[in-house]
């Protein structure tokens, strides 16, 4: 389970940002920002690359703490999964379906008529499935 | 059960092993024999010398040993080779017999401790008598020895222990077993590793490290030894790793620093020492790092995700780390001093071992032997590690990350580490570099619209400030932080002391109290928008400006000053706002009163001014909006926005509300919606409209050479009298050159325009022009050839006008355009006929023929032609006076005038010759209702024509016409046009419709320059139009003459009338 989850824009500013609260919330920021450094060159080697509908872009780089996972949607919105570097029980593909949950509730999102693309997310739904994914602290 | 007969021996088939026996250990119930017993035989790899190992009881009995015969003489063998003897050697009578005896050099019972061992080599002794097996006793001791030498009693009790069993020196060994066994292999395999390094067997020496460290972590790891434990595995793992680099398997360091790292990450040690594993942790991180970029510096290639920053990094966490744990651990009471005796202190001033405590060097046992000597110790250490500058360690492990997240491309991570730099700078109270490092990085993070982190950073960088008593990068800082100037929290509590007293200083300094934020570098509390109402105004209006602020902090704001600064300075003074109202230009002051900002709302100021009539047609650009917050008189800070708009988060924002369909809240009045404010910086003064009317009256298409006439009428509307008119025209500039060169423009219609005349006639005098007043200007334009064209009439005037109760001289103008075609007025088409108008190719000396002129109107206005006249050249003559034949015909579109001149040729030189036969100049003019028209000439050039001579010519004498049965008289001429006598031969073919007299067929002879006469007397049979009988000639001297020829000359029909009756009064009159 994740302990941080983000959804940055295209422009690589956070639409959505949220993280356990136990750890600084700041260095989870911080951690999901410079990601986007790898984020950013994965998709700039993408193109080069075969097979360009693979949204997934796996663990983007591990720190002494925590793994972090990208995924990049086709209008270029990154979403960042870090999960904590003792859990080894999870596996990539459990990664990806957390990835394709939040891509689907993230679509939700771009749906609603009233939600301004560029905006903070602030939807209830989408917090709840983030709150699914989330480490759960009691 | 027996061996089958053919099998081998066991024996003969293994491989034969020294058989050494150990005896005195009880690997069942001692955990330390048993532990002896597997480091010689378990996992014994087969590198190792091969010797086969056997735990024996004391007193076993070996097999006796038979006397040796001295001599064979006598000797009768029984076999070759006996059944027992290769187990025996194998497996029963060992090579080497190793006594195990536990006894320390300082046993209180050393005496009986000694015999016992003694008797026990004895018992061995006797047991193998005769044979040469080797005895060898270890001694198996709780104790660390001591440094060989040191220790008297050890040197002395062992020369006594060799003596009293009978053991020389090499053969009494001393296990401490408290060492563990495995550290001794350790050593040795360390030993080996190093050893083959030397060697420079790196192979080798890679798997002997890597042996040493697997058993490092084998090791019993307590509180007192970690330290040990921790130096020694980095120190392999250091060897490791850079042989790995070395052997380019860059993946097997990584992952052996991992699995160090993670072999060691939970090896705390002592709690009150806890920075000194940090310390480590650091290190080896760092050491990594370094090894790591030594081999990128030797050609390996590193990516973005694994490089050497992230070791760098996390050393630089670690270091961090510690400076937190030693900042905990070595706060002590100021009273507590370092400990005397120093407790670090050693008699050689060095350690004996890697990583062992000074104070007890040697000590293997759990516990430590001195609990106060411990505290004193762990006490230096804490003071010492006070002393450490952390902060420096830190920021240079950062910075050596830093350069590394550079080369591989990562600028976020890159100002992450910069800003743990600058926040470190910052616990190191180095302000100036902190606020360097973190301003650098915050236009990074500000561009990105990373808020949480530019707000963190930017509370860092308010706190730099306020100490350092930057008062204009504080002002700016809490600017964006929103903050309201108070001591700043969370500072060290001295550095505010001095930092008031800076304040204090820099607060009485005067000058010093302007401070400029340019805002679109940051992102302040106060938004601007400046806009003019439109973008362009007319001279003769006022220039209008708006500027909207608002305020996004949480208090009301108030502010002295707003002024606007535009591109021309000139107007500067009347966009000002100011707390006293002193400016009397300002056209709305009393609007303009409130200079107080309410959070969220948004107000509105406006400007108004007259433009200066010399900056007609040029651009007013809104250089900068100014708002100053604070006292003109005291302290002030003015927040500049460039261009009237914009912070550094505006373009964003802007777009998003462009974006949003969240409905536009209907608010108050006087009250705006930010988001729908836009921006207008720039606006355009153009010149008053005009108020006169322009009006062309003419009759197009233009036709091509005559003097178009066009009447221009001007009309005033003005209030005023408008001086200085003035007309310009002409075709308008920028066209094809071609048509410049080809137009003309004039005044007077009366006579047509040379090259002398312009296309354009510019700033034609009309003179002054009342209200209401009217002037009709013709002109006249000659266009030479066809096709459209664009002309210009532009009139220019000045009028006085008055503008917010100031007087301008406005210079207006209007301009209007009109596109004239022009067309052809008529096609001329002219053709030489013969006199029975058959088309002729060429013309016969001195053979009259025809020119025939059509004149084919193209004009949609009737065209009047005045005159027309054949200006012949030298090579041809009319044969009658040529008088024009179309004079004074008017032709409709369409129409067609016709006329002919007879011309004959004179004689040509050569036979036949192209001439040319001169022009056709037609005198015509428009037929306007509008009023006289001048005449314009057009001149044709007259085609070339074939001029041949001709050998015979031929021609007929007869009356127009016939009557039937009346006779019909015929003169044939010929002429013989050469200088050579001509035989001609004369046919008449018979008709029907005639009978004839007359010579049917002749033959004769013409002289030179003669004519022949031939008369025939036709008798018309038939009326009406009738086939002459064939004249047949035939030239026998000229074949190439043809009678086809020569009756083309000839009249071939004639018209035959009936006969009349009697009486009738039409026939007499025929």
């Amino acid at each position: 389970m994740a302990v941080c989850i983000a959804v940055i824009a295209k422009e690589n500013y956070p639409l959505y940002i949220r993280s356990i609260p136990a750890q600084g919330e700041l260095k989870f920021h911080y951690t999901v920002h410079t990601s986007l450094d790898v984020v950013e060159e994965k998709i700039s080697g993408v193109g080069k690359a075969a097979d360009q509908r693979e949204l997934y872009l796996g663990l983007l780089y591990p720190t002494e703490d925590y793994k972090v996972y990208g995924y990049v949607t086709n209008s270029k919105v990154k979403f960042v999964i870090v999960v904590d570097s003792s859990n080894t029980s999870l596996r990539d593909n459990e990664i990806r379906s957390m990835f394709r949950k939040l891509h689907n509730s993230f679509t939700d999102v771009m749906c609603n008529p009233f939600y301004n693309p560029g905006d903070q997310i602030q939807s209830k739904t989408f917090d709840g499935i983030v709150s699914t994914m989330m480490v759960q602290t009691s | 059960m027996r061996p089958a007969q053919w099998d081998l021996p066991p024996e003969l088939c293994c491989r034969p092993l020294a058989f050494v026996a150990l005896t005195g250990l009880d690997v069942v119930y001692n955990a330390i024999h048993r532990a002896i017993w597997d480091a010689f035989c378990a996992n014994r790899r087969a590198d190792r010398v091969p010797i086969s190992f056997k735990v024996l009881a004391g007193d076993h009995e070996y097999p006796k040993c038979r006397t040796k015969r001295t001599s064979y003489e006598w000797y009768i063998p029984k076999g070759i080779v006996k059944t027992g003897w290769m187990n025996k050697h194998l497996n029963l009578v060992p090579a080497l017999v190793v006594l195990f005896y536990e006894l320390d050099w300082d046993d209180p019972q050393w005496k009986e401790k000694q015999s016992e061992c003694a008797t026990k080599v004895e018992v061995v002794r006797t047991s193998l008598q005769g044979r040469n097996t080797k005895v060898a006793v270890v001694l198996i001791q709780k104790k660390t020895p001591l440094p060989p030498g040191e220790d008297l009693v050890a040197s002395e009790r062992a020369s006594a222990l060799c003596g009293a069993c009978d053991l020389s020196g090499k053969s009494l060994f001393v296990l401490p077993h408290t060492d563990h066994l495995v550290g001794y292999i350790i050593r040795h395999q360390f030993k080996m590793g190093f050893f083959s390094e030397l060697k420079q067997d790196t192979q080798n020496a890679l798997k002997y490290y890597r042996t040493a460290y697997s058993l490092v972590h084998e090791l019993r790891a307590h509180e007192s030894n970690t330290l040990e434990i921790k130096t020694i595995a980095g120190f392999i793992n250091y060897k490791i790793c850079r042989l790995c680099f070395q052997h380019n398997t860059p993946l097997d360091a990584i992952a052996q620093f991992r699995k160090h790292i993670d072999l060691c990450k939970k090896k705390i040690g002592s709690a009150e020492l806890a920075f000194e594993h940090t310390a480590w942790m650091s290190k080896q991180f760092q050491s990594f790092g370094d090894l790591f970029d030594e081999a990128i510096k030797l050609g390996l290639t590193a990516i973005q995700t694994q490089n050497p920053g992230f070791y760098y990094q996390q050393a630089a966490y670690y270091a961090q780390e510690r400076k937190q744990q030693a900042g905990h651990l070595c706060s002590h009471e100021p009273g507590v001093g370092y400990p005397a005796p120093d407790p670090l202190e050693t008699s050689s001033g060095a350690l004996d071992f890697y990583g062992q405590r000074a104070w007890r060097q040697g000590h293997q046992s759990i516990d430590p032997p001195d609990t106060e000597k411990e505290k004193q110790g762990i006490l230096a250490i804490q003071i010492k590690e006070r002393d450490i500058l952390h902060s420096e360690l830190i920021i240079a492990l950062l910075s050596n990350a830093v350069a590394q997240f550079k080369k591989y491309k990562c600028p976020r991570m890159k100002s992450h580490l910069m800003v743990q730099m600058g926040e470190e700078y910052y616990h190191a109270k180095d302000y100036t570099k902190a606020l360097k490092l973190l301003d650098y990085v915050m236009c990074d993070y500000r561009t990105e619209r990373w808020w949480s982190l530019l707000t963190s950073i930017l509370c860092t960088a308010l706190k730099c400030s306020y100490l350092m008593g930057q008062v204009k990068d504080y002002i700016t800082y809490s600017m964006e932080l929103n903050e309201v100037p108070e001591p700043e929290p969370d500072c060290d509590s001295a550095s505010v002391i001095t930092a008031q007293s800076l304040w204090c200083d820099r607060v009485s300094l005067a000058g010093n109290n302007e401070f400029t934020i340019e805002v679109q570098d940051y992102v302040p509390f106060v938004q601007c928008k400046a806009k003019f109402l439109s973008p362009s105004f007319h001279i003769d209006e006022p220039v209008q400006l708006h500027v909207y602020v608002r305020a996004d902090c949480p208090h009301p704001l108030r502010f002295s000053k707003l002024c606007i600064s535009l591109s021309n300075q000139d107007y500067n003074q009347y966009c000002l706002l100011e707390e006293a109202q002193k400016g009397k230009d300002i056209l709305e002051p009393s609007t303009q009163e409130n200079m107080c900002l309410v959070p969220g709302k948004t107000r509105k100021y406006c400007f108004k001014f007259v433009a200066k009539t010399e900056d007609v047609g040029k651009k007013i650009e809104i250089t900068s909006v100014g708002l100053m917050l604070g006292r003109e008189t005291g302290r002030y800070v003015y927040l500049n926005w460039r261009g009237g708009w914009g912070d550094a988060a505006s373009s964003h924002e802007a777009l998003q509300a462009s974006r949003s369909f969240k409905r536009r809240t209907r608010l108050p009045d006087q009250q705006v919606d930010w988001d729908t404010v836009s921006v207008q910086s720039s606006t355009m003064i153009i010149s008053r409209v005009p108020k006169i009317s322009v009006q062309l009256t003419h009759e197009p298409p233009a036709l091509s050479n005559e003097m178009y006439c066009m009447t221009v009428t001007i009309q005033s509307e003005e209030d005023a009298v408008a001086k200085d008119l003035k007309l310009t025209s002409g075709l308008k500039p920028g066209q094809d050159a071609n048509l410049t060169q080809s137009t003309r423009i004039a005044l007077n219609g009366s006579e047509v325009c040379d090259d002398s005349h312009p296309a354009l006639l510019p700033d034609i005098p009309l003179g002054d022009l009342k209200p209401g007043q009217k002037i009709v200007k013709p002109l006249y334009i000659h266009c030479v050839s066809t096709g459209p064209r664009v002309l210009l009439f532009h009139v220019a005037y000045s009028v006085h006008a008055t503008v917010e109760d100031k007087d301008i001289t406005c210079k207006c103008h209007k301009d209007e355009t009109v596109t004239v075609e022009t067309v052809v007025p008529f096609e001329v088409a002219m053709k030489f006929v013969s006199r029975k108008f058959e088309h002729l190719e060429r013309v016969y000396v001195d053979i009259p023929f025809l020119l025939m002129m059509d004149i084919l109107s193209a004009s949609p206005w009737p065209i009047e032609l005045m005159d027309s006249e054949v200006q012949l050249a030298s090579s041809m003559t009319a044969i009658d006076q040529p008088q024009s034949q179309v004079e004074g015909v008017t032709l409709q579109t369409n129409e067609c005038a016709s006329e002919c001149f007879l011309l004959k040729c004179p004689p040509v030189q050569n036979g036949t010759s192209t001439v040319a036969s001169g022009h056709y100049i037609i005198s015509w003019k428009r037929k306007s209702v509008l009023g006289e028209t001048s005449v314009v000439k057009t001149i044709v050039t007259l085609p070339h024509v074939m001029v041949e001579n001709i050998a015979l010519y031929v021609h007929a004498e007869m009356p127009s016409f016939g009557r039937v049965r009346e006779s019909l008289p015929v003169r044939y001429h010929i002429e013989n046009r050469t200088g050579l006598v001509q035989d001609v031969e004369i046919s008449v073919e018979p008709s029907d419709a005639f009978m004839f007299s007359g010579l049917k067929q002749v033959r004769m002879r013409i002289l030179p320059g003669a004519e022949q006469e031939m008369l025939y007397n036709f008798y018309p049979l038939k009326a009406e139009y009738q086939v002459l009988p064939q004249l047949n000639i035939n030239l026998l001297r000229f074949p190439n003459i043809s009678s086809q020829l020569l009756r083309r000359f000839l009249p071939s029909h004639i018209f035959v009338k009936p006969q009349g009756r009697n009486g009738d009064a039409s026939i007499e009159a025929a």
